[in-house]
């Protein structure tokens, strides 16, 4: 056992180990437990699942009060794993401030996301895997933030991938969740592919896959060149695909296949930020290297504006907030490219908030209309109040008004990038007022107005447990609607720690020193503009959806190439699925090998036996018993290998 | 003795089997599950008994045949690397008996073969003089041809000839090789040839590398040598596959080390370059003509050839890491794929079909299979906490300095296996309910769980305590890659 402290900042997290492994198993035993044991018992199999997740946030508050009382100090706990020739591996893990955070974000919205659950689930059948899954996710992401080497990030990385394939495709008899699913898997995997290359080149080069020691390696520049930035951008792809960035950010609105509580926790809070937590653990290798924080800027600011300007167009509530959430990861990932790290993972910690606030609305929603669809709904602010007060404010927060936590986060964002990056810092101020248009939008199309009755229960389908009147609907109860509160307090107040950067500095010293750039000063500035784009979108949405001022129809026929654009998603599904999956690879590359692998190989074989059989059929015309013809057949051969053998070696 | 005894153990259950009284032929399962499990228990003993890093052990070795200056011998022993071979040979063998246990037709003929086959596998594992180890070579043919053709389907005899006549013709260029090196060493002592330098033979040395090679990667199999195994694959009852894609396989890997590597290490140097490209051409062109697979077993069987490419890349690499990570693969790529027939059995015992495109929805009607196709399927994929993602990341970690291009090739084939292993679940386990399948009996037979629970285990072990087995492969593998090292 190989105890090893880094204390960036002299001191000494003194929390004890077992407590942080204790994080990651309660939820696996819970997983494990439900799995073998409590799988037809789905009320004990739910309050299990609770009661570990429970106990892991406490011990993450734990870490994170031993954290921050040691001013950020590092502690790494690491043991071998296995061994084969030079590569040696090892399980470890790492508590510093941007692990603690990770861990209280995660925790803290799974045990929410659990409790409401007990509500949102109930009556499914299959209400006890449900709650394996999810306990499973949640080891996975624990471990994920908590592993000390990048093997066993990668692991964990998997399995949080693994967790997201199950619960999106939940409810697997709809074809379009078991597609979905696939789709998620397979996505993320082409990144993966950049993460495995990453780890490969840099064990091939330095022997270490270990995050301290990946450290030291690019701060002194033995790490550096080519290497770096191949590197950096191997890493960088893993990130794409887990984070959703453009051009691999189309599994994630099909993701909202799987139940609510699911897309809240994995797909807006927790496992689709892994990939900012990558980039961020590995910020002084990025940041060395200014190729590749330049392209993870610029990625980012695609992703904003994909994201931003497709939630414009969709229909669908649910939808609406996976783009939106596609759009704060590239929100995160831009900070990351104009030096932010802090900032970052700020964003990422009040974004996991008032997204996972936005999407557990969408099911309150959802439960009191049998739809997510915003044209079947309306007027839903006078019967649903707490729904509605506590949406309102996870928008007013996403939108980035003074003085809820999106606000601090997305203010710190523009200042950065209008520090390091005027161009970035355009994209991100210009998406800054489509972000609260669209958030508007669909606050104006589903609390506001006439109630437009939802969606008819379809009593064929077994599957549904939807036992609420759409005609008459009604606000969820309490299980769902405290975790809705409490997450509002997080919404409005989780920007504060930033106060006097404390979040800062906390996070911070995660990373050596020398990788830090001075964050700039706040500025009033930046901060009035940043409120005046999103109250004018505010204005704008208010304008079109509500005072029906403009019309919407008019609109998109002014820009109709731009809106035909949008609503078929930039044709990139098409591209990748139809045209690429469907037509180049498997009707077109695969089936010529398939041939070619009939025909010519299998062909070949069979060839050969065949010219075997005929040939025996001649051949057998000799065997005609007659001795003096076997033995012009003897001489002659005798005669051919002498000829050989004197060619072969001649005397 | 005690090798001697594990080695000949299931042939011996066999024979007992053969003696059976007619009327108690439904006896045979039971003597055949005897007989695997005391040999299994054994192998157990013998790997917890096992000295690590200390050469080979349980060593039987007796005067055979003294014919001038050739003496073969009766020579038995393990090491490092064939000892973890022998157990999932002898666990395998244990799995097949109990997916077997509903055979109906001439089981007394049908459970010696089987058996047969375990003792021929186990001598090729075990064999340490070179003609023993070719007559145990040619030996599994004859349970595998009767096998195939009197108990499989379709066209099982095209199927098993096939099967037969490829490895002949791979055994034919393997015998040659042999015996040159034999002829210019005087020894068919494989620790002997395995330790000595062997400069000159009767054939150009090249050649001799080349004619083993051949012989083992027929068995492996290697693209373009690998048509028979989807035939012989989708033909075979189910525990034949388990144990053709389980060990028979391995025997071409585990050979090319144990012989082809050690024995001339200098060519396997002028040739590691070829073998990893051959491996990684297979891992991309066994992983494309899989997604064209309409047949379940038949789409295994390709994955196999793919997953199977990679152990050739691993072995090409000729360094300790990769070499144990080409080991590692065949151990989970056993485990794995065994498990997989054996959920693709259960269900076609239940439907009658493996037509991908007639299944669909079963998650529903046999949760529990359908599980375990899943658990199978994305064990396949190399997911971590599973043996083959350990075997997978080890081989591109110990490749990728020797053969850069080879193992970035290779690596696509962990988005293509996801591709069509996931989309087969689609297919098969999700989507709408058929209701022709409905009744379908999810738990008939404990000892259709055993056989699944058991494999299932062993690849979550494999994932989580992959000490247990590299710490016995990494010494014995590492005198290997000294000896190529030079």
């Amino acid at each position: 056992m190989i105890q090893l402290f880094a204390a960036a900042t002299g001191e000494v997290p003194g929390i004890n180990e077992a407590v942080l492994w204790a994080i990651i198993v309660c939820p696996l035993a819970a997983f494990a437990a439900i799995t073998l044991y409590v799988r037809h018992l789905p009320k004990i199999a739910g309050y299990l699942s609770i009661l570990a997740i429970g106990v892991s946030f406490v011990l993450s508050l734990i870490a994170l009060i031993d954290v921050l009382g040691a001013n950020g100090g590092i502690a790494i706990y690491s043991h071998d794993w296995f061994q084969a020739g030079r590569l040696e591996l090892a399980l470890g893990v790492r508590i510093d401030g941007l692990t603690a955070v990770m861990l209280v974000v995660v925790s803290s919205v799974s045990l929410l996301v659990q409790v409401y659950s007990q509500g949102y689930m109930e009556g499914d059948p299959g209400y006890g895997r449900y709650y394996a899954y999810m306990s499973l996710f949640i080891t996975a992401m624990l471990g994920l933030v908590l592993a000390d080497n990048l093997f066993m990030l990668f692991i964990f990385w998997e399995l949080v991938g693994l967790s997201s394939y199950l619960l999106i495709g939940f409810w697997f008899h709809k074809p379009s969740a078991a597609s979905a699913a696939k789709k998620a898997f397979i996505v993320t995997r082409i990144g993966d592919l950049g993460l495995l290359a990453a780890i490969l080149l840099i064990w091939t080069r330095h022997e270490t896959l270990d995050i301290a020691a990946i450290h030291d390696l690019a701060l002194t520049g033995m790490l550096g060149g080519t290497t770096l930035t191949l590197f950096g951008l191997g890493l960088f792809a893993g990130a794409v695909g887990k984070s959703a960035q453009f051009p691999l950010h189309v599994w994630l609105p099909d993701a909202m296949e799987g139940p609510t509580p699911v897309s809240a926790l994995i797909h807006a809070a927790t496992m689709v930020a892994a990939g900012v937590y990558l980039m961020a653990r590995f910020f002084p290798v990025i940041e060395a290297s200014p190729d590749a924080l330049n392209v993870v800027g610029w990625i980012g600011a695609a992703t904003v504006a994909v994201g931003a300007s497709l939630a414009l167009v969709q229909t669908d509530l649910k939808r609406v907030l996976a783009y939106s959430t596609i759009s704060q990861l590239g929100y995160m990932m831009l900070a990351l490219g104009v030096f932010g790290y802090a900032v970052a993972i700020f964003h990422l910690f009040t974004h996991a908030f008032f997204k996972a606030l936005l999407f557990l609305g969408s099911g309150s929603v959802n439960h009191a209309t049998n739809t997510f669809d915003m044209r079947l709904m309306g007027g839903l602010r006078t019967v649903m109040p707490i729904t509605f007060w506590t949406f309102l404010i996870g928008t007013l927060s996403l939108s980035g008004i003074f003085p809820l936590a999106g606000f601090w986060s997305k203010d710190e964002i523009l200042l950065e990038a209008w520090v390091n990056n005027k161009g970035l810092y355009a994209v991100a101020a210009i998406a800054s007022f489509v972000t609260a248009l669209y958030m508007f939008r669909a606050v104006f199309m589903t609390f506001f107005g006439k109630y437009k009755g939802g969606e008819p229960v379809d009593h064929e389908d077994e599957d549904s447990h939807f036992h609420g009147d759409p005609a008459h609907p009604h606000e969820s109860n309490w299980v769902m609607t405290v975790p809705l509160l409490i997450l509002t307090a997080g919404a409005i107040a989780a920007g504060w720690w930033a106060w006097g950067k404390e979040f800062h500095h906390f996070v911070e010293a995660a990373i050596p020193a020398e990788a830090l750039h001075k964050a700039p000063d706040f500025s009033y500035w930046i901060a009035i503009t940043s409120s005046l784009i999103a109250v004018a979108g505010i204005g704008t949405a208010w304008a079109i959806y509500h005072r029906g001022l403009v019309s919407s129809t008019e609109i998109r026929k002014v820009v109709l190439p731009f809106a035909v654009l949008l609503e078929n998603k930039f044709f990139l599904d098409d591209l990748y699925e139809r045209a690429f999956a469907v037509q180049v690879f498997q009707r077109g590359w695969n089936r010529l090998v398939e041939v070619f692998d009939t025909t010519a190989v299998d062909g070949a074989v069979n060839g050969v036996g065949w010219v075997g059989t005929q040939s025996s059929r001649v051949l057998r015309h000799a065997q005609t018993g007659q001795v003096q013809l076997y033995g012009a057949g003897i001489a002659a051969g005798v005669f051919i290998v002498a000829i050989i053998v004197f060619i072969a070696n001649p005397l | 003795m005690l090798l001697t005894a594990l080695v000949f153990l299931p042939a011996f259950a066999g024979l007992l089997i053969l003696l059976l009284p007619s009327a108690r032929a439904h006896h045979a399962r039971w003597v055949a599950l005897l007989g695997s499990l005391v040999a299994l228990a054994l192998s157990i003993v013998m790997f917890f008994d096992f000295e690590k890093g200390a050469g080979f052990q349980f060593i039987d070795r007796a005067a055979w045949i003294d014919v001038g200056s050739f003496n073969i011998q009766y020579f038995l022993a393990v090491d490092g690397l064939s000892l973890p071979l022998v157990v999932l040979t002898t666990f395998l063998t244990t799995a097949s008996v109990l997916v077997s246990f509903s055979i109906e037709h001439r089981p007394r003929a049908y459970f010696a073969c089987l058996m047969v086959l375990s003792t021929s596998v186990l001598g090729v594992f075990t064999a340490m003089d070179f003609l023993l180890f070719f007559l145990f070579w040619e030996l599994e043919l004859f349970p595998m041809y009767l096998l195939i053709s009197v108990w499989g389907s379709g066209r099982r005899e095209y199927s098993a000839m096939k099967f037969v006549l490829y490895t002949v013709a791979g055994s034919a260029f393997m015998l040659v090789a042999i015996l040159a090196l034999a002829f210019s060493a005087g020894t068919f002592d494989m620790e002997v040839l395995g330790t000595s330098a062997i400069t000159s033979a009767v054939l150009p040395l090249g050649w001799v590398f080349l004619f083993l090679f051949i012989g083992f990667a027929v068995k492996l199999p290697i693209v373009p040598l690998h048509t028979w195994l989807p035939d012989a694959h989708s033909d075979a009852p189910t525990a034949v596959s388990v144990m053709l894609a389980g060990v028979l396989l391995k025997m071409g890997g585990y050979a090319i080390i144990r012989t082809c590597v050690t024995i001339l290490p200098d060519q396997a140097n002028d040739y590691g370059i070829w073998l990893a490209a051959i491996g990684s051409i297979s891992v991309l062109y066994g992983a494309f003509v899989t997604f064209r697979q309409t047949d379940v077993k038949r789409l295994i069987a390709y994955s196999s050839v793919s997953h199977m490419g990679l152990v050739l890349l691993g072995i090409g690499a000729l360094g300790t890491t990769a070499m144990v990570g080409a080991a590692y693969q065949m151990l989970a790529h056993g485990l794995i794929t065994g498990l997989l027939f054996v959920v693709v059995g259960l269900m076609y015992e239940r439907t009658h079909t493996r037509e991908i495109g007639r299944l669909g929805g079963l998650a529903r009607q046999m949760p529990l299979i359908a599980t375990g196709l899943v658990f199978a399927g994305f064990a396949s994929v190399g997911l971590p906490a599973l043996a083959g993602f350990i075997a997978e990341v080890t081989v591109f970690l110990g490749a990728f300095q020797k053969h850069e291009w080879a193992v970035i090739m290779a690596i696509f084939g962990v988005v293509l296996s996801a591709g069509y292993i996931l989309w087969t679940l689609q297919r098969v386990v999700f989507g709408p309910v058929r209701h022709e399948w409905d009744g379908a009996d999810d738990q008939k037979h404990w000892w259709e769980h055993a056989s699944v629970i058991g494999l299932a285990a062993l690849v979550i072990l494999l994932g989580v305590y992959p000490s247990l087995i590299m710490d016995m492969l990494d010494p014995a593998i590492g005198v290997v890659s000294a000896r190529v090292a030079g």
